[in-house]
């Protein structure tokens, strides 16, 4: 197969079962109804998503990345303002960075 | 939820600029590493306007970078899929989580705003209907917003080529950390609720980070995370 050809069909091949697991889901839980308990589980899945997503970062990104996130959440949960947190976790871990 | 509550779903405009406005954080970070993705890509040899029919079509950066490493000659499409469907499985769980709060909207504009599912939207999408927001268009809006970065970003590097830019100099790679901590603050139900699924998904997490190629970690850590608080039965 030709370069080109193959480079189109493998991209349009990922984006067919990119978008398949993308609606997938959704057409999934639309057609049947969910088991209680399934339903109690996906009662924790945002916050847990979340922790899995942040947490490699954090706990891996060494000194700065760790007080740098402490930063984030306590501006986060004292002021409320989420774009203030985060200006203040991006500007410590750049100072943090800088400095070590 | 009553039957009618969970009908009661809208779809606007203002939901959608809701979305988009959230989504500034994330549309910054999106738009750095698109370049970055975009720079790589051209070192890889592929084409300007296969780069930009990629992050087009695919629209998923953790399995656009992953699948890059293997961009060889002769191509190794079916690996090349196959890594993408892997890296995206956790796309599935995002859907399931998402139905209750779009389960009254028509077909058209479910699966149409499926197209904007990401890590981003989703956890924007959550965090709104959370907190009592009822209009689904949030996830539509914050989704276009960061499908707009990604795809100029990638354009842009690959234009500009040149040296791979270096996010983390500027505490940019950060910036998707930092606004994924704030989402989270707005999660924590109290220390009986939510310390021990948030204490597992964290280590199933970091562990599969250390093992595991693309987003696995996270579809692993949430569905750990999720299992523990479903077991625990602490309602």
């Amino acid at each position: 197969m030709r370069s080109e050809s193959a480079s189109l069909l493998a991209i349009a091949a990922m984006a067919g079962v990119t978008y398949a697991t993308r609606a997938g889901g959704l057409w999934l839980a639309r057609r049947v109804t969910l088991p209680a308990f399934v339903q109690a589980c996906l009662r924790h899945t945002p916050g847990a998503v979340l922790v899995a997503i942040v947490a490699p970062a954090v706990l891996a990104g060494g000194v700065p990345a760790l007080l740098a996130s402490a930063a984030t959440v306590l501006v986060a949960a004292r002021t409320g303002r989420a774009l203030l947190a985060v200006g203040a976790g991006v500007a410590a871990v750049w100072a943090l960075r800088a400095l070590g | 939820m009553s039957e009618a509550e969970r009908t009661a779903v809208a779809f606007t405009g203002r939901g959608a600029l809701v979305g988009a406005r959230l989504a500034v954080p994330f549309v910054v970070g999106s738009l750095a590493y698109g370049v970055v993705f975009g720079v790589l890509a051209r070192q890889k040899g592929i084409g300007g306007g296969e780069v930009a029919l990629m992050s087009g079509a695919v629209a998923a950066g953790a399995a656009q970078f992953v699948t890059l490493e293997l961009w060889t000659h002769p191509l190794p499409v079916l690996g090349i899929v196959l890594t993408t469907l892997l890296v995206n499985l956790r796309f599935l769980l995002f859907g399931v989580s998402l139905t209750p709060w779009l389960r009254g909207l028509s077909p058209r504009k479910t699966y149409g705003s499926a197209f904007f599912l990401y890590d981003e939207s989703w956890t924007l999408a959550m965090s709104r209907f959370h907190a009592g927001e009822r209009d689904a268009a949030v996830l539509l809006g914050s989704g276009a917003a960061l499908y707009a970065a990604w795809v100029a970003g990638t354009v842009l590097g690959h234009a500009l080529g040149g040296r791979v830019p270096d996010p983390e100099a500027w505490g940019l790679d950060f910036l998707f950390t930092a606004t994924f901590l704030t989402l989270l603050v707005a999660f924590w139900e109290g220390r009986r609720r939510s310390l021990l699924p948030w204490v597992v998904s964290a280590a199933v997490a970091l562990l599969a980070s250390r093992v595991l190629p693309g987003g696995w970690h996270i579809a692993l850590g949430g569905i750990a995370g999720s299992l523990a608080g479903g077991f625990s039965r602490a309602e």
